[in-house]
C-alpha cells in the first residue's frame, strides 16, 4: 500500500509538472506550437473567433495567437516591415494587405504557397483577389477578404443612379444645396485608389504588363485627371474634399447633406445603425464609369494571409492560414465584421446576401476589378501619385500627366524622395 | 618641450583615451557610417542590389520638391517657435529672477512642461484642439478643425513647441540674469535710466553670450523637430519637416542610402546653423577667452 501511494504521488506530481511546463515553455517537445497571427485589429471579433476555432480544430497541432496591428494600413506596414527586415521569428502568419504582395515576396519575407495548401487557398476564389496574392506566377497568400467601393446615392432625390462621373457631377450641380458628392481627396492611399480606379475605368494603367515599366497612356490619364479636376472644382464637391477620408465622407453622407458618395461597403451597416431614416433612402450602384458604355473598374482592397519566411513552424502556419481563410471563416467575417469574402460562391449564400443586400452589384464590381500596381516599389509609387495629385482642385491635366510620369519614374528607380 | 611636459601630455592623453574611445564609438563611427551609406543605392528590402552611386542620392534629394518643401516647413517652425520662446522665456526668467516669495515653488512650477515627455505633451495638445473632444473650440466658441488646414496646423505645432520648451529657455536666461552685476544696475538707476533703458542697455548686452547660447541650443533642437509634428499631423497638410522626410525614407521605405543622405543633409543643416551662430554672432563655445571678450 505504502509503495502504491508513493507511486501515485509521483504520478500526480509528474502530471502537474507536465501541465505547468506545457503552459509556459515552447521548447519542450510536447508543447503545442504557438503561431502568431499579425493582422489589423478587427473590432467584431470575427478574426479572434477564426483563430480560436482553427486552433481547436487542429486538435493540438497548433495554437493561433492573434496579435492586433493598428487600423491604418501604413502603420501596419511600418510595424511589419521593421520586424521582417530584422528577421523576427515571432511572426508566423501575416494579414497582408493586397498591395504588399510584390514587396514582401521580392524581399523574401514570405513563403510561396505550394501543393495541397495552395489548392485549398485557390479553391473557388474570385479572379482579382487571387491575382492580388500572386506575384511572378507564384501564390504568396491565401485570399481572405476583399473590398470595393460602390456608388451610394439618395433614392428620395434621384430616380436612377448616374452611370458616369460626368453625368453624376452634372446631376449633382442641378440639385442645389444637397447636390454634394462625397469622395476621398486627402493626400493618402485613398487618393491613389481613386486615381487608379478612374484610370482603369478609362482603359489605362499605371504600369505596363511587365510590371516594371511605366505605362500611363496619354489619353486615359488625361480622362482620369480631368474627372478629378472637374469634380474638385465643381460646386458639387464637399468643401472638405482635400482632407476627406472614408470615415469623414461616411459621416458627411449620414448628416444628409450629400446625395452621392463613393465608398466601401462598411457604410451600409453604419447608416442603418446611426441614421435609419436616411438608410431607408440609400440606393447603390456600380462605381460610376469614366467613359459612357464602358463599365467602371475599381482597384480592390482586402487582405491575404501570408506565412513569414522567418516562422519557426512554416508547415503549421500554412495549415492554420488555410483554415482561417476557408469558406466557414470567410462567411463569419462577412456576417460579423461585414468584410466581403473572396470566395465567389459566398455571394449566393443567403446569410451573406442578408448582410450585403447589394451582393450582386458588389460581385459584378469584383469580377471587373483591377489591382493596384503589383511592384515591390508600390509604396513609393503610391506616395508619388498621392503627392502629385493633392489637392485635386489644383490638377491641371495636361501639366500633371508629365509631372505624374516623372514622379512615378523616379519612384520606380528608387531614386526620388518618396 | 621637456621630459616632464611630455610625460604629462602622455598622461593626459591616456586619461582622455577611454572617453575619446567611447565618443568615437557612439558618435564619430555612426556619422561616418551614415556618410558612407549615403553613397550607395541600398534598399534594406533588397540588400543584394546594393550599388555604389556616388553623390546620386544627394542630387536626387536636392532636386526633389519634397526636400525643399520640408526644409521650408522646418524653418517656419524653427523661426516661429524660437522667437516666441525667446520673448516668453525672457518674461518668465525675469519673473523667476525677481520673485520674492516661494522662489523655489515658482521655478519648479514653470519647469513642469519641460519635464513632460514630448509625445505626451503633443497628445494633450492634439486632444485640446480636437473639434469634438477638445476644449479650445468651446472656449473660443467656434467650430474649427485646427489640424486639417496648413496655417492653423502650423499654429498648433508652434504653440505646442513653445509651451513645451519655453521653460528651458527661461532657465538658461535666468542663469544669465544672475550674471548681471548688481552695482551696474544701481549705478544706472542713480544716473536716471528707467527700467526699459536698464534692460536694453545693461541687462541684454551683459547677457548676450547667454542669450546666444540659449537661442543656439533651441534652434538646433527645433531644426530637428520630429515628435510634435508626428503626433499632431503626421506630416499631413504639408507640415512635414526634414526629420520626418528622413524617418519616412529610412524607416518606412527602408531606403538606407537615400535615408542616410537625408540624415547627412540634416547634419549639414545643423552644422551651418552652428557656424552662423558661432562665427557670425560670436556665440561663445565655452572657452574662457571668448566669454570674456
Amino acid at each position: 500500500m505504502k509503495l502504491l501511494t508513493k507511486v501515485r504521488l509521483i504520478l500526480v506530481l509528474a502530471i502537474i509538472g507536465g501541465m505547468l511546463s506545457s503552459g509556459c515553455s515552447r521548447q519542450k517537445g510536447e508543447a503545442i506550437p504557438l503561431l502568431n497571427w499579425y493582422v489589423f485589429n478587427e473590432p467584431s471579433g470575427a478574426f479572434s473567433m477564426a483563430a480560436r476555432q482553427c486552433s481547436e480544430a487542429s486538435q493540438g497541432a497548433y495554437q493561433v495567437e492573434l496579435i492586433p496591428l493598428p487600423a491604418d494600413t501604413d502603420q501596419q506596414r511600418e510595424q511589419l516591415v521593421r520586424r521582417l527586415a530584422a528577421g523576427d521569428t515571432a511572426i508566423d502568419i501575416i494579414g497582408m494587405d493586397v498591395i504588399w504582395t510584390a514587396e514582401f515576396a521580392q524581399a523574401k519575407w514570405i513563403l510561396p504557397w505550394t501543393g495541397h495548401v495552395a489548392e485549398q487557398a485557390k479553391a473557388g476564389r474570385l479572379a482579382a483577389p487571387l491575382q492580388s496574392a500572386t506575384y511572378q506566377n507564384q501564390l504568396w497568400g491565401a485570399p481572405f477578404t476583399t473590398n470595393a467601393q460602390l456608388l451610394w446615392y439618395r433614392t428620395d432625390r434621384i430616380n436612377t443612379a448616374p452611370e458616369t462621373w460626368d453625368e453624376m457631377i452634372h446631376l449633382a450641380e442641378t440639385l442645389g444645396k444637397t447636390g454634394i458628392i462625397q469622395a476621398q481627396g486627402e493626400r493618402y492611399e485613398g487618393l491613389t485608389v481613386f486615381f487608379i480606379s478612374l484610370l482603369a475605368s478609362a482603359g489605362g494603367s499605371v504600369l505596363d504588363e511587365s510590371g516594371t515599366r511605366i505605362s500611363l497612356a496619354q489619353e486615359p490619364t488625361l480622362f482620369a485627371l480631368s474627372v478629378m479636376a472637374r469634380l474638385a472644382n465643381s460646386v458639387a464637391a464637399d468643401r472638405n474634399l482635400a482632407t476627406a477620408r472614408e470615415d469623414q465622407t461616411r459621416l458627411a453622407f449620414e448628416s444628409g447633406n450629400a446625395s452621392f458618395m463613393v465608398n466601401y461597403t462598411f457604410v451600409w451597416p453604419s447608416a442603418q445603425e446611426n441614421t435609419p431614416e436616411i438608410a431607408e433612402h440609400i440606393g447603390w450602384a456600380r462605381w460610376p464609369a469614366v467613359i459612357e458604355g464602358k463599365p467602371s473598374r475599381f482597384a480592390i482592397g482586402g487582405i491575404n494571409l501570408a506565412v513569414s519566411a522567418y516562422s519557426l513552424h512554416p508547415e503549421l502556419a500554412f495549415q492554420a492560414a488555410a483554415c482561417i481563410a476557408s469558406v466557414r471563416h470567410q462567411q463569419r467575417a462577412a456576417e460579423l465584421g461585414g468584410l466581403p469574402p473572396t470566395i465567389a460562391a459566398l455571394y449566393d449564400d443567403p446569410k451573406v446576401r442578408e448582410i450585403f443586400p447589394f451582393a450582386d452589384v458588389l460581385h459584378s464590381t469584383l469580377r471587373d476589378a483591377v489591382l493596384r500596381p503589383q511592384t515591390p516599389l508600390y509604396n513609393d509609387v503610391s506616395l508619388a501619385i498621392s503627392r502629385i495629385l493633392h489637392p485635386m482642385r489644383a490638377i491641371d491635366p495636361q501639366r500633371d500627366v508629365v509631372r505624374l510620369r516623372d514622379a512615378i519614374t523616379r519612384a520606380l528607380n528608387s531614386e526620388g524622395l518618396l | 618641450m621637456n621630459l616632464r611636459q611630455r610625460n604629462e601630455r602622455r598622461l593626459a592623453w591616456l586619461l582622455c583615451a577611454p572617453a575619446v574611445t567611447v565618443l568615437i564609438g557612439v558618435i564619430v563611427y555612426p556619422i561616418l557610417y551614415a556618410v558612407w551609406l549615403s553613397l550607395f543605392r541600398y534598399d534594406l528590402r533588397f540588400p543584394e542590389q546594393r550599388v555604389f552611386v556616388g553623390l546620386d542620392n544627394y542630387v536626387s534629394i536636392l532636386t526633389s520638391e519634397v526636400w525643399w518643401q520640408a526644409l521650408g516647413n522646418t524653418l517656419i517652425l524653427t523661426i516661429g517657435s524660437v522667437s516666441i520662446e525667446l520673448l516668453l522665456g525672457f518674461i518668465l526668467a525675469l519673473i523667476m529672477h525677481h520673485t520674492l516669495f516661494w522662489r523655489r515653488a515658482v521655478r519648479a512650477a514653470m519647469l513642469i512642461p519641460y519635464a513632460m515627455i514630448t509625445v505626451v505633451a503633443a497628445m494633450a495638445w492634439k486632444f485640446a484642439f480636437d473639434p469634438t473632444t477638445g476644449f479650445i473650440d468651446a472656449l473660443l466658441d467656434r467650430e474649427q478643425a485646427w489640424l486639417t488646414q496648413r496655417g492653423s496646423a502650423f499654429l498648433v505645432i508652434i504653440l505646442t513647441e513653445v509651451w513645451k520648451t519655453t521653460p528651458f529657455m527661461a532657465l538658461l536666461l535666468m542663469a544669465g540674469l544672475t550674471l548681471v552685476p548688481h552695482e551696474l544696475i544701481q549705478a544706472a538707476r542713480v544716473d536716471g535710466a528707467n527700467a526699459w533703458q536698464r534692460f536694453i542697455k545693461i541687462v541684454v548686452p551683459t547677457m548676450k553670450p547667454v542669450i546666444l547660447v540659449a537661442v543656439l541650443f533651441r534652434t538646433l533642437d527645433a531644426f530637428r523637430i520630429f515628435d510634435t509634428v508626428f503626433i499632431l499631423t503626421r506630416g499631413a497638410q504639408n507640415t512635414e519637416t526634414v526629420s520626418m522626410v528622413g524617418y519616412n525614407t529610412l524607416l518606412v521605405s527602408l531606403n538606407l542610402g537615400l535615408g542616410s543622405a537625408v540624415s547627412v543633409l540634416i547634419f549639414v543643416g545643423v552644422l551651418i546653423i552652428s557656424i552662423v551662430f558661432i562665427k557670425g554672432f560670436g556665440t561663445p563655445t565655452g572657452r574662457r577667452g571668448e566669454i570674456d571678450s
